[in-house]
């Protein structure tokens, strides 16, 4: 029987039939899923969610050094965050097979960039393997645990969002035993000293040359012969696309294993066609080297090298077959992402938005929407864990310039365990004139909501430890921790006030659990219009709340979607907006 | 037979993913080959949605580009305009007779088009129902989904899959007559 899978649940399933036995990583967007589906099989491996795609990444690499198969997984910017040991790994080598997901995100659906993570497995000296569909997440991944063992090599299984989010059919198999052998050290392999790590270069070019030629004949590549004129050479989801958009006829090389290229294939490949395509999303990482190694194609000199591709893409591109589109006239307006009705981050960044001379650095979450107008209340977003440190540059570039600003760096409860602690830190040994601000909703929202060291819970739902984010921030030395209600406008406004005339080192945790959180009963009901009281003067407006709009010049609160924080309430100068309860 | 694409477009929260798993479940118990994209994270939160269905005896691209589209299904009337373009010229669209401001418009950024059921009816074959209405009728606005659901059926004119028995099996049981209804009184509203 076949099952209906996301890309990403085939991996777990994937992960779990290859016999992995510890799972750690941090979530993010296409990546998450992979992780929330894998304590269906906690009874046979360990899985956890770690602080953040480093220390997953470790656990995980410490878990194949005793000799286990071990998988972590993240989002193409959290390989950035884990790059250090996966660099180092790609040198000391493995016991048992350890495999990276990378989930790339093409078109930024979710992210800050779109980088081709294809490049990270060329530059740290480790395999890279690209699935096309579900069925193919769940047997590559179960590949890149044996590819990684007998290549003594980390294994990147670098998906793409379409690949991780798009469902197809499954067929299952059994799970593998592989328990790790009695532990037996092994100093020399895992101890990355100059000199070992000098020992060790040449077996990593020994180890990745022996891949390349395996990748000739191996069952990850596939070449699908036509009648000889056109040859696509292709990966990943970039296969389903020009399945669809070359004629009947084309030849196709389908590669598995996209690093190191299986360059003696491609030869003789390109020999048997006549006009060669080298079709890829985002960078040219396989026509570059294709070209590099004397081989005629044509690939970005027609594919965009940005955003995501599709079978019309493509045929307009490399075909010049214009697609017949239907314009209706009517324009539809922008409907961006907002953040929800009663979310706790919209009394901060409402009480940011009066003040102008406030500067305030962002971070990576739901609170990233307080800087989307009318809020509009945040300068910067750089990276998970720069709201802190960024505010710390900014306000010593401020002082050094002679600019009077008030700097407030912003982090979520989830990203501050996963890297703000250490801006925190640069705050005070630095004396950097900032206040730092943790907006604590009590999980980690915009990735669908995993729980993190402050929400008490863990990924197998259990009953975990809870790091209090103001004894972290205590214990560094911020002698005046404020706690505040964001929902209380007077409330948040007083904790900025006081923060900002302390005599000690301030910090401010804005605490109120996001009210998606299923596990909480939550407090609400229903605001209501004054009609006869409302001036129409859209003060309420400027909350950013979807819920609240006008109608007949008149403020109007959607029942449907309205859940009675009153924040709306609070800032009508006419007292027009009450709360109903439900 | 050709392989067919569905493009099922709205807002977030709107149960687009729970019409398109009814749809694939029933796909897969006729024997089609199926394929099915959703997007997360980010556009969820009150942003346009699309999900994508494509299914024949074999697909490939689980995606769509322009001009691409057999069926459109809108969930929300501006988002059919949105989406137009996605839509092959004699596509059909679906359209849930429905606005729902977005976070510009409610803020008095931008301005909420006029028109928009009217212009999809002037270039394309359009089914139009208010499922909000219907779905209130029936007590739950929630399953206004599974009505839009039943008026894409009858619009498809996919009735040699047993769509009763698909939802029943694909819904939470205590749900399970309320969409039973919504299906109904949405194969009937077109």
């Amino acid at each position: 029987m076949k099952h209906l899978m996301s890309g990403n649940e085939a991996i777990a399933r994937g992960v779990y039939e290859a016999g992995a036995l510890v799972c750690s990583a941090y979530p993010g967007t296409p990546s998450t899923e992979i992780f929330e589906d894998l304590p269906q099989y906690s009874s046979e491996l360990y899985c956890e969610w770690a602080p953040n795609e480093k220390v997953a990444t470790e656990v995980a690499y410490g878990a194949s050094i005793a000799g286990a198969r071990s998988f972590t997984a993240m989002k193409h910017v959290g390989l950035n965050v884990a790059s250090d040991p996966v660099y180092t790994a790609a040198y000391n080598g493995v016991r048992g097979g350890f495999v990276i997901v990378s989930a790339d995100d093409p078109s930024m659906h979710s992210s800050q960039n779109e980088q081709d993570n294809r490049w990270v497995a060329k530059h740290a000296k480790i395999a890279c393997i690209e699935p096309s569909d579900s069925q193919e997440c769940k047997d590559f991944a179960k590949a890149a645990f044996e590819i990684s063992e007998r290549f003594d090599m980390p294994v990147l299984l670098r998906t793409t969002t379409r690949v991780s989010h798009s469902k197809s059919l499954v067929e299952f198999g059994e799970r593998e035993e592989h328990m790790p052998e009695d532990y037996k050290k092994d100093a020399g392999k895992f101890m990355c000293t100059p000199a070992n790590a000098y020992k060790n270069h040449p077996k990593v070019e020994k180890n990745l040359a022996a891949l390349a030629e395996y990748g000739n004949s191996c069952a990850l590549n596939k070449v699908e012969m036509g009648d000889g004129k056109l040859g696509v050479i292709t990966a990943g989801i970039s296969y389903e696309y020009a399945k669809d958009a070359f004629p009947e006829g084309t030849s196709f090389l389908k590669l598995g294993l996209t690093y190191p290229l299986p360059m003696k294939l491609i030869r003789d490949f390109a020999a048997k066609v006549e006009k060669l395509y080298v079709i890829e999303e985002l960078d040219p990482f396989m026509e570059e080297q294709i070209k590099a190694a004397g081989v005629d194609c044509v690939g970005k000199e027609l594919v965009s090298p940005m955003y995501e591709l599709n079978p019309q893409l493509l045929k307009e591109q490399v075909f010049g077959e214009k697609p017949v589109t239907v314009d209706v006239g009517v324009k539809a307006v922008s409907r961006p992402p907002a953040l929800c009705p009663g979310c706790p981050h919209r009394g901060f960044f409402y009480t940011m938005s009066k003040h102008k001379d406030y500067v305030v650095a962002g971070d990576i979450g739901c609170y990233t929407l307080g800087g989307s107008a009318p809020l509009s209340a945040s300068d910067t977003c750089v990276c998970m864990g720069g709201g802190f440190s960024v505010a710390a540059g900014l306000a010593k570039a401020f002082a050094a310039s002679g600019q009077k600003k008030t700097v407030f760096g912003v982090v979520g409860d989830s990203t501050f365990f996963h890297s703000g602690m250490t801006g925190a830190v640069e705050i005070l040994y630095n004396n950097a004139d900032v206040i730092p601000v943790v907006l604590d909703n009590h999980i980690t929202g915009m990735t669908g909501h995993q729980d993190n060291p402050g929400s008490g819970y863990n990924l197998r739902g259990e009953v975990a430890a809870e790091v209090k984010i103001e004894d972290v921030l205590r214990a560094y030395g911020f002698r005046d921790v404020i706690i505040v209600d964001p929902q209380d406008l007077k409330a948040m406004q007083k904790a900025v006030d006081d923060a900002l005339a302390s005599n000690e080192r301030a910090a401010i945790v804005c605490r109120r659990p996001c009210l998606l959180i299923k596990r909480i009963k939550h407090d609400k009901g229903l605001c209501v219009v004054d009609t006869d009281k409302c001036i129409g003067c859209k003060s309420c407006l400027r909350v950013g709340c979807p819920a609240v709009m006008v109608k007949n010049k008149k403020a109007f609160i959607d029942p449907n979607q309205c859940v009675g924080c009153t924040v709306c309430a609070q800032v009508c100068p006419k007292g027009a907006i009450s709360r109903k309860e439900s | 037979m050709e392989s067919k694409s569905v493009l099922l477009v709205g807002v977030g929260g709107q149960g687009a993913i729970l019409t398109a798993k009814i749809l694939v479940n029933g796909l897969i118990s006729a024997g089609y080959d199926v394929k099915m994209s959703e997007v997360h994270g980010m556009s969820q939160r009150g942003g346009s949605v699309s999900t994508q269905v494509h299914f024949g005896k074999k697909v490939n691209s689980p995606v769509i580009g322009l001009g691409a589209a057999d069926i459109l299904v809108a969930f929300e009337k501006m988002e059919a305009v949105r989406y137009s373009p996605y839509l092959k010229p004699d596509g059909i669209a679906v359209i849930n007779d429905y606005a729902m401001e977005s976070s510009t418009t409610a803020a008095g950024l931008a301005v909420y088009p006029e028109g928009c059921v009217e212009a999809m009816q002037e270039h394309f074959t359009c089914h139009v129902l208010n499922a909000q209405a219907i779905a209130a009728s029936l007590g739950n606005v929630k399953c206004m989904n599974v009505v839009l659901f039943g008026s894409m059926v009858k619009a498809l004119g996919m009735t040699d899959i047993d769509w009763e028995a698909v939802i029943a099996e694909t819904v939470p049981p205590k749900f399970r007559e309320l969409n039973l209804k919504a299906y109904r009184a949405g194969y009937d509203a077109v």
